[in-house]
């Protein structure tokens, strides 16, 4: 059991860390600059602002709209802790402060700045205290015109809008999940280092995107190293691991480690604030009753697209066959002929990939990158695949986009901060009817 | 760089309530993981139970102390029963997600702004409610030293009572491995189908260890949560939790002092390696890493610990290879 000579170990571990931290610093300078979503033609001081916001770690934003639509040129003052900064809105109306310490804050807005007929609502604090509250971005909204619009829209159409986000959410999750999914099904880990695989893919893209190169290729090339990341975890990690016949809580265990290491040095690389992919704020498309946004949609084809081509490879391809007889019955797909070695390292590859895909769709879907973007729908990721049934990759398609659904559907009647709180409810209930899942099969469960 | 500075924050770290909170957390998820093998991720949430459960019904409706902590005690046994009744016949890697996720659930709803009035949502919670455990105190004002560290009488209070209720909580548990019941719940973690032949109740008995666990992480929330006279529902997150497992597996899972001595590694690892960091950023040693860049740097390393416990030594510094909840 332990013969193997530890050096070789330390090795690996270390040449992850090495190959992570090289790969991560390439996008450092990007984040510190970030030229690619200071809005052009914006006015000087709303470019200071947004080098100030890079300056510090932490930032006061929000976004100016009323009736009519986004606010821009409007001038607001952050003073407080000894530090008085100002921002402009964009053309988005969105504007925000970099601040050198957390704390208490006095947000003005200017009122002789606002557009003509635009006011500031009725009870809305002007100026006001904004406090933090443990994380490195704190948010005011103020209210225009008539304060909170009342929905005039029916009931059909916002869910029928809603339905066709949770479609996107939800197969933007099912990428993420048919990875973890496949992963377990050959290997039985339960990868809880899966959040910061999804991370990573955004973090690659935008730092590509930072060094210049244009959308669609910097997105290829992220899902690349997604794919090159998880061939190195593998590599490095987990089948040295399976060689040694470690056990599966043991590598749950190792998993988390890792996913903080990732996390950290994710963080440690592009730090703590959030940046926006090239493209990120869309135009809305209106089709009859139904309205998407142009990125929303494109996710949901996307998606749609590299699974159904999974779906494929593994019901029609030798190489699929290969990967559901390994799931099976590891043991006797090697005594069938199969290099079981060479299903998983693809199986890695492919879920890597895939993870890193899910990411950039997750990106543009919050909207935003950050270092703990994956860690927030990791969660949601395990109640997909559990849902479905652990180790069924068409179960996990389906249990993520009940997920998706249902956390968009929800937002109709619950407030929208709980909206993932009915999906882990969900799925505990599943579990209690159903523990195998809906696909899955009772055996699964042990 | 003031070395001596560094060694006796390093010190004062021993002794902290906070890092009496955390052994007595992960004492409490010894009693699930290491003597039961039930893998409880969601350790986190029973803190916040406890963090919230003391603090709500002191600010709502002004209850003494006994009644706060008590509310918060019948919480902890509550949420513990709810969680497991689905999970308990479940494998390990469906409780891990399944108890991560009801933390998670948690700390969502002590988070919404539907409920600010209640539990003043991302802000938390502050204002007092740690008066009635500070009026309590019998030391009279003044500084107390304890070895370099010196302190309040309400710094030397918190400290006091903590690592007592650490203590008394190591003899319980002690007491309770070595009695039949625990050694019914050994023999759970070895091999349940065998448990279950000799005409035991399984399920029973996880359910009185997870409650029993789930109790010294409430208790925990409490002592993490006085001194500090706030709750933050950011401090509930799931990293909690798995900073709780670094301290057990450092100690040693199945044992009654790795916990603790766990606990203490930690968080003098943590503090030596933030001074010695800074310090050298400071007299200019090292000039490639930022302050905030350095704070991140530890929990890498806290990641990569943990990594390489589990691989190297998964039995911890005081622990027994042949008593792991895993073979």
């Amino acid at each position: 059991m332990t013969t193997q000579p530890t050096p070789v170990w330390l090795r690996g571990l270390l040449i992850i860390a090495a190959g992570l931290m090289a790969a991560l610093f390439i996008s450092v300078p990007a984040a510190q600059a970030s030229p690619a979503n200071s809005p052009a033609g914006a006015p000087t001081l709303g470019v200071t602002a947004s080098v100030q916001a890079e300056e510090f770690q932490n930032r006061i934003s929000g976004v100016l709209r009323n009736a009519d639509g986004p606010l821009p040129d409007v001038r607001i003052t952050a003073t407080g802790n000894g530090f008085e900064g100002e921002a402009t809105s964009s053309e988005t109306g969105a504007w925000s402060i970099g601040v050198p310490e957390q704390g208490d804050y006095e947000v003005e807005l200017d009122v002789s700045t606002l557009p003509d007929g635009a006011e500031l609502a009725e009870g809305q604090q002007n100026p006001r205290t904004v406090t933090f509250a443990g994380t490195t971005n704190a948010t005011t909204l103020f209210l225009f015109g008539e304060g909170i619009v009342l929905e005039t829209t029916s009931f059909w159409s916002v869910l029928a809008d809603r339905t066709v986000a949770g479609l996107s959410f939800g197969l933007l999750l099912a990428l993420s999940a048919v990875g973890l999914s496949l992963i377990f099904g050959t290997t039985g880990l339960t990868n809880f280092a899966h959040g910061e695989m999804v991370t990573a893919g955004a973090v690659f893209a935008f730092g590509f995107a930072a060094l210049g190169l244009p959308a669609p290729a910097a997105i290829v090339l992220a899902v690349v190293g997604g794919g090159l990341l998880g061939y190195v975890q593998d590599a490095a990690l987990w089948k040295p691991l399976r060689r040694r016949g470690s056990g599966l809580v043991p590598m749950m265990i190792v998993s988390i480690g890792l996913a903080l290491a990732l996390r950290y040095i994710i963080q440690f690389n592009f730090g703590g604030a959030t940046q926006q992919l090239p493209g990120a704020q869309g135009n809305v498309l209106d089709f009859g009753p139904v309205s998407i946004t142009q990125n929303n949609l494109t996710s949901l084809i996307t998606s749609l697209a590299v699974i159904l081509l999974i779906a494929f490879l593994l019901l029609r391809t030798r190489f699929g066959k290969a990967t559901r007889a390994v799931a099976d019955n590891p043991a006797l797909a090697a005594a069938s002929g199969i290099d079981v070695d060479r299903v998983i390292r693809i199986v890695w590859v492919v879920g890597g990939a895939l993870a890193a895909l899910g990411g950039i769709l997750w990106a543009y879907y919050r909207p935003g990158v950050s270092f703990n973007m994956g860690q927030q729908i990791l969660l949601l990721i395990f109640a997909g695949v559990v849902l479905g049934g652990l180790g069924t990759v068409f179960g996990a398609l389906l249990g993520s986009l009940i997920v998706g659904l249902f956390v968009e559907i929800s937002t109709i009647w619950l407030e929208a901060d709980l909206k993932y709180v009915g999906a882990l409810l969900i799925m505990i209930l599943v579990l209690l009817f159903r523990p195998q899942g809906i696909l899955g099969r009772r055996e699964r469960i042990g | 760089m003031d070395i001596a500075n560094i060694l006796s924050l390093a010190f004062g770290e021993i002794i902290s309530p906070t890092t009496a909170a955390y052994a007595l957390a992960a004492l409490g998820l010894a009693v699930h993981f290491g003597y039961s093998g039930l893998l409880n991720f969601g350790q986190a949430g029973f803190m916040a139970v406890g963090a919230y459960g003391f603090a709500i019904p002191t600010l709502q409706f002004n209850a003494p102390l006994p009644v706060a902590v008590l509310i918060a005690l019948t919480s902890s046994v509550i949420f513990a029963i709810v969680l497991g009744i689905p999970t308990l016949r479940l494998r390990a890697d469906y409780l891990a997600i399944v108890t991560i996720a009801a933390a998670e659930i948690i700390r969502y709803i002590v988070t919404t702004n539907g409920l600010t009035q209640v539990t003043g949502s991302a802000n938390g919670l502050a204002g007092g409610f740690e008066n009635g455990f500070v009026g309590l105190n019998p030391f009279p004002d003044g500084t107390y030293n304890v070895g370099p560290v010196s302190m309040n009488q309400d710094g030397f209070w918190i400290r006091v009572v903590g690592w007592t209720i650490v203590i008394l909580a190591c003899l319980t548990v002690w007491l309770l491995m070595r009695s039949p019941w625990g050694r019914v719940l050994k023999g759970i973690r070895e091999d349940e189908n065998a448990v279950r032949a000799l005409g035991k109740n399984v399920y029973a008995y996880k359910m009185q260890a997870l409650i029993i666990g789930g109790l010294l992480g409430t208790v925990a929330g409490m002592i993490f949560t006085l001194p500090r006279g706030a709750v933050q529902p950011a401090n509930y997150s799931t990293e909690l939790t798995f900073f709780l497992y670094t301290c057990l597996l450092l100690g040693g899972m199945a044992t009654v002092l790795g916990p603790v001595i766990g606990a203490m590694i930690f968080w003098v690892v943590l503090s030596l390696t933030q001074g010695l960091l800074f310090g050298a950023i400071e007299i200019g040693a090292i000039t490639f890493l930022t302050n905030v860049q350095a704070g991140q740097l530890r929990y890498i390393l806290v990641g990569v610990a943990l990594m390489l416990l589990m691989i190297f030594r998964p039995q911890g510094v005081f622990g027994n290879k042949k008593e792991l909840a895993f073979a």
